[in-house]
């Protein structure tokens, strides 16, 4: 009931979101800057954990392959759509949550609390658009640029590993990466991208926007932010995949 | 002119407000006055459209806010200008765009008309080399006097002012005070203004509503103050003289 009840405000919420800008002019200036903020704070931590990502999936898939009669080429392959598929996807998304979801519901929550969202609506702006409207479309954005990022980082990061382990040497691990490629994994993979933004982007400004007393439910506007973005997201991962890989 | 007509408003079945009745004049400073959690907060949010009463009319020269559409209601708040108890600046702004936002946002304005306007209601407030400081750097009352210069910059018909002295000493008071008097008599202005100093009421009160519990018990003006002949009210204003 309560969830109910929940779901019909956001939806209230991202109707009120969706209207026309009051100005396009300081809609793009808040678009850029939001896009800037986004990738210049999830640029490092998403370049590092895609790396890795990589690096230990070279490592796991290497150790079940070896000694059985499999070729070994069909590592790299195995990596890529892993990486691809799911790791890039869903663990950036996961990461970005994390980021610019508290972020989002912070900001957000602070202006709530400060009255400040208040006086927009006084002066006759709409507030929820101008404030999360920007954000969502951020992120519509730089989410999936960092998807893709990420999956070509992982990649690297398999072969570096593959530098390192000896498993297999790193001609072999790229003939892999080369081997049936389908371009159809990619349009999944940048769906479940845009999904993610838009979960994300939406919930924290939802939670943000909610927010009533003072600094300390701002903190919990933003933890509670985190956690449904999170759930959302692995939700939508499972769904989309449902729906488009099987 | 503001018409308020039996205004009521219960927050989960509690009645804050209670049939409300108050008329505010153009060119006047009015006050709202009354003990601490009476409802001037709750009359105020209700008047500017950020909670909707019950039952009631609020009307603004003839237009009543609640029976607007969208696109109405976005154009009477284009006229309405409000000081927030804590000024409520946006923190990632400067000085300068936060007086500035309403213009950049409603008006064609060029980038030099919106700057003069911004100089102009910033000196109009006396505050003068501080455009590019943030909130976060300016002292209360300088916020405040923000706050005043960000609510005229659009030439509001209507100002609202929720304890515009909360928070200051007695003298920075007395300097907001003569600033929204001074603003309201030159541009015309409606203004009402919420407040706990009965000593800015004693000084600029062209008109006084008394709520008491979530009831307009009283009106008047600040003449007819000490003898209202209302027990409650000259309780309130015995204890907050002595
Ligand atoms: N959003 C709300 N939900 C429930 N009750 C509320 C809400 N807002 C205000 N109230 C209640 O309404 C009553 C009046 O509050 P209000 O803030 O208007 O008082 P006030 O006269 O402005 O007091 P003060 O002088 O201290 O500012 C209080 O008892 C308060 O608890
Ligand atoms: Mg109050």
């Amino acid at each position: 009931m309560k969830f109910l009840e929940q779901f019909g405000r956001y939806i209230l919420f991202l109707r009120a979101c969706f209207r026309k800008p009051d100005k396009w002019r300081m809609f793009w200036r808040a678009f850029f800057t939001e896009v800037y903020k986004m990738g210049n704070d999830s640029f490092l931590i998403v370049s590092i954990i895609s790396m890795f990502i990589g690096a230990v999936a070279v490592i796991q898939f290497g150790s079940q392959l070896q000694g059985s009669l499999v070729p070994m080429t069909i590592l790299g392959r195995i990596v890529r759509d892993a990486n691809i598929l799911e790791f890039s996807p869903t663990i950036t998304a996961l990461v970005m949550a994390g980021k610019i979801g508290s972020n989002i519901a912070s900001e957000i929550g602070t202006m709530k609390v400060s009255e400040q969202i208040d006086a927009l609506e006084i002066m006759g702006v709409n507030a929820a658009s101008y404030v999360a409207l920007p954000k969502i479309f951020a992120a519509l954005f730089a989410v999936p640029a960092l998807v893709t990022y990420s999956m070509f980082l992982a990649n690297v990061g398999g072969a570096i590993s593959c530098y390192f382990s000896e498993m297999v040497s790193v001609d072999t691990y790229v003939q892999g990466l080369r081997m049936d490629f389908n371009s159809f994994f990619i349009t999944h993979s940048l769906t479940k991208a845009v999904t993610s933004a838009f979960l994300i982007a939406t919930i924290s400004s939802y939670n943000g926007y909610q927010t009533e007393g003072g600094a300390l439910e701002v903190g919990s506007a933003s933890t509670k932010a985190v956690v449904q973005s999170c759930i959302a997201i692995i939700f939508f991962d499972y769904i989309l995949t449902q729906i488009m890989l099987y | 002119m503001i018409a308020l007509k039996d205004i009521s408003k219960s927050f989960n079945g509690r009645p804050v407000l209670q049939n409300v009745n108050a008329t505010f004049n153009k060119g006047k400073c009015s006050f709202v006055i009354g003990a601490s959690g009476g409802g001037k907060s709750v009359l105020m949010k209700c008047m500017v459209g950020l909670l909707s009463q019950d039952s009631g009319v609020i009307d603004f020269d003839g237009r009543d806010f609640l029976n607007l559409d969208y696109y109405k209601k976005k154009e009477l708040r284009q006229e309405i200008g409000m000081l927030f108890q804590g000024g409520a600046l946006f923190d990632s702004l400067s000085v300068e765009d936060n007086v500035a936002f309403p213009l950049r946002m409603f008006t064609d304005f060029s980038n030099s008309e919106i700057l003069d306007r911004v100089n102009f209601c910033l000196k109009r407030v006396k505050l003068e080399n501080v455009n590019k400081l943030f909130p976060s750097n300016i002292s209360g009352g300088m916020k405040k006097r923000v706050g005043i210069a960000r609510s005229i910059a659009m030439n509001p018909k209507y100002l609202f002012c929720d304890e515009p002295n909360s928070g200051l000493d007695p003298l920075t008071s007395r300097v907001i005070d003569a600033l929204i008097m001074e603003i309201t008599e030159e541009y015309g202005i409606t203004t009402i203004v919420n407040s706990h100093d009965i000593k800015s009421v004693f000084d600029m009160g062209d008109h006084i509503v008394f709520i008491y519990q979530g009831k307009s018990l009283w009106e008047g003006t600040k003449d007819d103050l000490r003898n209202s002949g209302n027990k409650e009210l000259e309780l309130f204003i015995k204890a907050s003289e002595f």
